[in-house]
């Protein structure tokens, strides 16, 4: 469990005698992107939705607040969006970060979703910005929120206010209670008092596991206690493993999660963006042994970063130091905590706690295989190390002009794949068969389509998608049901 | 300027800075992105580029309880409000007038017992604007109280202009900075959706409104009153004038909108977030836009109190009320828009080099 979550526990003669039971339509779980649009697309079908949002007001709207864009599929150029981008190209580069390991159909279906997200968006009050100064690349393929998102998630309760949906902060479910495929109600903790609510469908999105630490050590070993959760604390797959349990089929293992080097420094959660390192191509990265381990220079950051936190994982102490000199100080996004600054190599290893001579001989081994040739800081320059192991590939230039700087790098979770197996419908399977009125969206589902790798802005336009598809449905089929 | 007030603001933009997901909203974090690490120069200079729009406040997912407490309105307005104490000469009448509502309210009742003595109690009978207070009289008052505050403002600007680094401007320049002025660029959220200030986190053009209405309300009487001087003067006529006259036709709809603007303002403010201000000057913020309000007000009023009895009294209340005004120009929330256009020029330098 995470430190400053109290542990509830259930109490599961609500269920049986059915005590305390609040009548809805649909119950929809979570309060992130997903959960947002899919109560919006079910309130729309004119039934009565309930939403719970375990965090309470200001912290709500799970992963999705630390957002600041999604990936769209459009024709021509769009709002903010440049240029255009069809089905294939964008269905091709989901492949290649997946390695194939991608659901095509459920793929295509998101990414056909994606073109009219926009407008719809729009629509609940949201807003966009050009990219961000930074991220020039993604101005054609990813839509940014104006005010990232945190602005969308208010947009989008606010919308849910206007639609006199029930928004229930401080509500956790404990319990999801479903026999046969088909369910009956949730057992959830309202601010300290339990109720059982019963409705006739229920949307689940209620993120990934990824601040469940033991959960993560069960996967992990004892190296996930050292690990930074990016997001909210409050997603720690409760209603997952709940539901699971019931016999929903599973998508994923848990040792699959998105994992980045992040600044050492950052809160234990809900760092979010800020604390992202982006100097590694510059650097090199040493353990607190002193030896480097990876080649810093493989490829351009934005295609990299995503695998340094695995990386990072399996160094000792599960922290690794990347350090730069002055020359590249300027070359990257700043951080947000300011670099152990030292005029010494030295001294650099004396202040982060490295190990001393090791790390001097690593730098001096590296400096030596320097080889000469132009620096091209945005571009691969092949200005690689010669008889260096690990080589530098690119970007290899000597760490020998003070003043150095150090930053310390740990592994930041962002999310994990572990989740249901869903249909087109967003309706989640057990044993082979569609449940009768059980949907999800969202991270829950998400490795329904990424068995692996990931998109920059995918997350988002899965939960938003399948969010809008699961609501609907769930919707309607309460108001048939309903009779 | 205090330490802790600037060190506050630059903890808050390294955090910005590394995240930047506020960038679309306004030429503050516009100017942002060109730095790696801010100087006190840089921050005075984003301070004043700021409108607290508080947008960046609502979407902000660091603002409190999260440990690194961000709240980007208030720190850049507290640097803000020193920015302008600190540059304007004698900072002492800026503490004075922005310490309390109050100081306004005093300030009018003083001078209108001033005016009274001098002027006399002879207008019971008068028909006739200046067989209330002389032409010449209104002049020799006039005349040192406008110029002379107008003259300690400039002197905080140029210093102000120093401070920033300020170059020479270029008529492009001034234009981008009277075009962002003219609607309120920064307070329209970057996709014409308004700002955050009194209904939360939902987005709303009442401010903007509200504020234009007041800033040309002020400017039309502005020319009113300096269309009858020419009048007066360079062509011998003599108030009052006709309805369709120019000074007139001004002054009425100017007289209506700032009245009109300063109620809303007023009202919109009750409903704020003050904790989204700089803490100091709240109160003072009132007092300001109320003497605005009674400027106007007491103008309309004696448009329509023309001969009556209380013609009199409420014309030296008026004219009490705009020598207050005037006088306290350069040490009140007035300076905030001179300030912010000169910060604009400075924006429109940078953005162009
Ligand atoms: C720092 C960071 C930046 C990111 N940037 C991007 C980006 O730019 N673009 C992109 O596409 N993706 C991004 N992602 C990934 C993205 O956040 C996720 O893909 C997306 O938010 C998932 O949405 P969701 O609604 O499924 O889950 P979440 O938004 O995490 O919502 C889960 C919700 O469920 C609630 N909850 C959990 N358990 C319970 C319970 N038992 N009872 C009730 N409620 C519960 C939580 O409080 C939360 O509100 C980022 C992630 C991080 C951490
Ligand atoms: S105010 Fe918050 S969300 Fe906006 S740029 Fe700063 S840190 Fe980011
Ligand atoms: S309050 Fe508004 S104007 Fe000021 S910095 Fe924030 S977003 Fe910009």
């Amino acid at each position: 469990m995470t430190p400053d979550l109290p542990e509830i526990t259930p109490n599961k003669e609500l269920i049986r005698v059915g005590e305390g039971v609040i009548d809805f339509d649909v119950v929809v779980v979570g309060g992130g992107n997903a959960a947002l649009c899919a109560a919006i697309r079910a309130a729309e079908t004119g039934a009565s939705v309930a939403l719970f949002e375990r965090a309470p007001k200001d912290y709500r709207g799970g992963n999705s607040r630390h957002t600041r864009n999604f990936r769209c599929m459009h024709r021509d150029p769009k709002g903010v969006l440049t240029g255009s981008y069809d089905e294939d190209e964008f269905y091709d580069d989901l492949l290649k970060v997946t390695k194939g390991n991608t659901d095509e159909d459920l793929a295509r279906l998101a990414i056909r979703e994606s073109e009219s997200c926009y407008d719809w968006m729009l629509g609940q009050g949201c807003f966009f910005q050009e990219s961000l100064s930074g991220t020039l690349s993604l101005s054609r393929t990813n839509a940014f929120f104006l005010g990232g998102g945190k602005a969308l998630v208010n947009a989008y309760y606010n919308r849910l206010e206007a639609q006199n949906v029930s928004i229930f902060y401080q509500a956790t479910v404990l319990d999801v209670v479903i026999r046969d495929r088909r369910f009956d109600g949730v057992l959830v903790d309202l601010n300290g008092e339990q109720k059982y609510v019963r409705s006739r469908a229920i949307v689940l999105a209620s993120g990934g596991f990824e601040a469940d630490k033991d959960w993560l050590a069960r996967a992990w070993g004892d190296a996930a206690k050292n690990f930074l959760i990016r997001g909210t604390p409050y997603n720690t797959g409760e209603v997952l493993k709940r539901v699971l349990e019931t016999g929903a089929d599973q998508i994923g293992d848990p040792t699959q999660c998105h994992a980045v080097a992040i600044d050492g420094r950052a809160p234990e959660y809900d760092g979010g963006i800020v604390t992202r390192v982006d100097c590694v191509p510059f650097s090199i990265v040493v353990n607190q042994a002193g030896h480097r381990f990876y080649d810093e220079g493989e490829d351009v950051w934005p295609k990299r970063y995503a695998i340094w936190g695995r990386l990072v994982a399996k160094q000792p102490g599960q922290v690794a130091y990347a350090i730069i000199d002055s020359k590249s100080k300027d070359l990257f996004m700043p951080t947000v905590f300011s670099a152990t600054v030292t005029d010494s190599l030295d001294e650099m290893a004396v202040q982060l706690g490295l190990s001393r001579d090791q790390f001097l001989a690593t730098v001096n081994e590296f400096n030596t295989g320097c080889g000469r040739g132009e620096f091209f800081p945005t571009e691969l320059d092949g200005l690689e190390t010669k008889g260096v192991q690990p080589a530098k590939t690119n970007w290899a230039r000597p760490i020998d002009t003070p003043p150095f700087y150090g930053y310390e790098l740990r592994p930041g979770v962002t999310f994990t794949y572990l989740g249901f197996r869903v249909g087109p419908d967003a309706k989640v399977s057990f044993g082979g068969l569609p449940s009768d009125n059980v949907w999800a969206a969202g991270e829950i589902m998400a490795g329904s389509i990424l068995g692996e790798g990931y998109l920059a802005g995918f997350g988002m336009t899965i939960g938003t998608a399948f969010g809008r598809i699961a609501g609907k449905e769930a919707g309607a089929h309460a108001r048939s049901s309903a009779g | 300027m205090q330490d802790q007030v600037l060190d506050e603001a630059k903890r808050q933009l390294a955090v910005c800075n590394a995240c930047r997901y506020c960038e679309g909203f306004c030429s503050a974090f516009k100017a942002m992105t060109r730095y790696r690490a801010f100087d006190t120069e840089t921050v005075i200079h984003m301070s004043n580029l700021c409108h607290n729009c508080q947008a960046c406040y609502h979407s902000c997912q660091y603002t409190v309880p999260h440990e690194f407490e961000l709240n980007l309105p208030s720190a850049l307005a507290n640097v803000r409000v020193e920015s302008w104490e600190s540059h304007v000469p004698f900072p002492v009448l800026s503490k004075l007038f922005q310490s309390s509502p109050l100081v306004s309210l005093v300030s009018v009742v003083v001078v209108s017992i001033l005016f009274w003595l001098v002027a006399g109690i002879p207008w019971l009978a008068a028909d006739t604007f200046y067989d209330l207070i002389s032409h010449s009289v209104l002049v020799l008052i006039f005349g040192p109280l406008f110029l002379a505050p107008l003259l300690i403002l400039f002197v905080g600007l140029g210093r102000y202009w120093k401070t920033v680094n300020g170059e020479r401007i270029t008529r492009q320049q001034l234009a981008d900075a009277f075009r962002a002025a003219a609607n309120l660029k920064n307070l329209d959220g970057g996709a014409g959706q308004g700002c955050n200030y009194e209904k939360d986190d939902r987005y709303s053009q009442s401010r903007r409104w509200a504020h234009q209405a007041t800033m040309y309300g002020f400017l039309l009487c502005f020319a009113s009153t300096s269309i009858a001087t020419v009048m007066h003067y360079g062509f011998g006529l003599v108030a009052p004038y006709p309805l369709m006259s120019l000074p007139k036709l001004f002054g009425v709809t100017g007289g209506i909108l700032l009245t009109l603007g300063t109620s809303k303002l007023i009202y919109l403010k009750t409903k704020a977030n003050p904790l989204l201000e700089a803490s100091s000057r709240r109160g003072s913020d009132y007092g300001f836009v109320t003497l605005l309000w009674f400027v106007s007000t007491s103008g309309l009023l004696l448009y329509w109190a023309g001969g009556t009895t209380i013609a009199g009294t409420l014309l030296i209340l008026h004219l009490a009320s705009i020598a207050c005004l005037f006088v306290s120009i350069p040490f009140s929330k007035m300076v905030h828009g001179f300030f912010r256009i000169t910060a604009l020029i400075r924006e429109a330098q940078l953005q162009r080099t």
